[in-house]
């Protein structure tokens, strides 16, 4: 229920006073309100509910746990290279 | 699709796994507070993956598992109306009441429609000006923001034909009535991430500081869930009971303002049944008063109608983590999605329907196979 996609934002347009956008989810596009993301511009990706988009997402903060991943990776190595 | 599937690489989850595995010196059980978490852990086995002494239980998060019969059925009545097109998120409409479901009263003839977004319910209220275009605005805090938009656009559109019948639910209400039963087993909460993106942590820290357990607010895809074991694991370890975000690549501390603004302009909070559960004091929003001129329970006369739950299910015990669904005979047997008998099998996000959509119930069949060696067994050990 609490399903959230995040998607491509495309175009922005305002429908009745309330911002909405078009939003681009691999090719498949919906209509999306915009009202809660006034910082949202075309191309951010915005995590979107029901046809609301509730936040956008941070690309430094998306990577985090990559980063993690590789400097384990790095420990590994460290650890194999040692006799 | 970018955002996701670098979230489901294999090997990358295994290294995590690994991680855990190296934090533990002890056992410990964590809930996953959300029903989205649930059916993703259920769905790619990562319960299976995490070492044996770490227990996955699954929490009360899923809101159209709790919305109480008698809302279904109330939902029911409006929406037998001939004047009435009755409009909802799809997957409340399969949840059988005690007169059977939306969509086989859509099948008889009532106007039923699935939405998207509860806009397209105002829209339809302005193109159909001769008909009641009623809304079923359930969820939790993530759909509350969608849900008092449209209320306050119909308002500023000046649409009459607009109602809404509320059924909203609050996560930190339930997990604390989780934390306060005295069976409780659970230590740490991996917290639910796209409520977060709406209400911001501070509620959670609260519960944090105040039950001494850390609660990790994690995202939805196996590296998300995985990361979030991991620090919730590591805060475990080291005694330290605060709030984190994992998924901060949608979360902000504050939440978002816009959104919380929306809420508190529409709803107000109330005390809610839910199913399986019971009455939980303050774990609800209902319609603030400058807003219950769009109350189809007053609207339509059905707040009376009151229905009783089946007596045999355990959802209630599954719901507070005390138990999971193989603990229950009728499992698979006398309840499946297709004829539940309580919350926790209505809705692909209850654990009931997610064991069952993965084949768990087959696991606990005896093929054939060593009943020692079997889950069942282990689990029951533990």
């Amino acid at each position: 229920m609490c399903l959230a996609v995040p998607g491509r934002l495309v175009e922005t347009y305002r429908e009745h006073d309330v911002p909405m956008g078009r939003v681009d989810f691999g090719g498949v596009f919906k209509r999306v309100c915009l009202l809660h993301v006034p910082e949202a511009v075309v191309d951010d990706y915005v995590l979107v509910h029901v046809g609301f988009a509730l936040s956008t997402i941070d690309e430094d903060e998306a990577r985090r746990v990559f980063a993690y991943l590789e400097e384990m990776n790095r420990l590994d190595e460290l650890e194999a290279g040692s006799p | 699709m970018k955002y996701l599937d670098e979230y489901r690489d294999g090997a990358a989850a295994e290294r995590l796994v690994a991680a855990i595995a190296r934090t533990m010196t002890r056992p410990w059980t964590i809930m996953e507070v959300c029903g989205g978490q649930t059916h993703a852990i259920v769905k790619y086995g990562i319960d299976r993956l995490l070492p044996r002494d770490l227990e996955l239980v699954h929490g009360p998060g899923c809101p159209v598992c709790v919305t109480p019969l008698a809302t279904i059925d109330r939902a029911h009545a409006i929406a037998s109306r001939p004047e009435v097109v009755f409009c909802s998120f799809g997957d409340m409409l399969r949840v059988p009441g005690s007169r059977g479901d939306l969509l086989q009263l859509k099948s008889r003839g009532g106007d039923v429609r699935v939405v998207y977004s509860p806009l397209d319910a105002v829209n339809l209220a302005a193109s159909n000006p001769a008909r009641e275009v009623v809304f079923f605005a359930i969820g939790f805090e993530t759909t509350a923001p969608a849900n008092a938009t449209a209320i306050w656009t119909a308002r500023r559109r000046g649409l009459t034909n607009f109602s809404v019948l509320v059924a909203h639910v609050l996560v930190p209400p339930a997990m604390e009535a989780v934390l306060a039963a005295p069976e409780n087993r659970v230590q740490g909460f991996l917290g639910p991430g796209h409520v977060c993106t709406v209400v911001g942590c501070d509620d959670y820290a609260a519960i944090a500081r105040r039950r001494n357990v850390p609660i990790v607010i994690t995202g939805f895809e196996p590296l998300d869930l995985l990361d979030g074991v991991l620090r919730t694991v590591r805060r475990l370890e080291a005694g330290r009971a605060e709030v984190e975000i994992q998924y901060a690549r949608a979360v902000r501390a504050a939440g978002n303002r816009s959104s919380q603004a929306m809420i508190d302009e529409v709803f107000e909070v109330c005390d809610r049944n839910w199913r399986g559960v019971g009455l939980i004091p303050n774990s609800g929003y209902r319609l603030r008063a400058a807003y219950r001129d769009f109350d189809a329970e007053t609207r339509f006369d059905v707040a009376g109608i009151e229905t009783r739950e089946s007596s045999v299910c355990i959802s209630g015990e599954i719901l507070k983590g005390n138990k999971k669904p193989r603990d229950c005979p009728e499992f698979g047997r006398g309840c499946t999605p297709h004829n539940p008998l309580g919350a926790t099998m209505v809705s692909s996000e209850g654990a009931c329907a997610a064991y069952f959509a993965y084949g768990r119930h087959l696991d606990a069949m005896p093929i054939g196979v060593d009943a020692a060696s079997t889950d069942v067994a282990r689990e029951s050990v533990r």
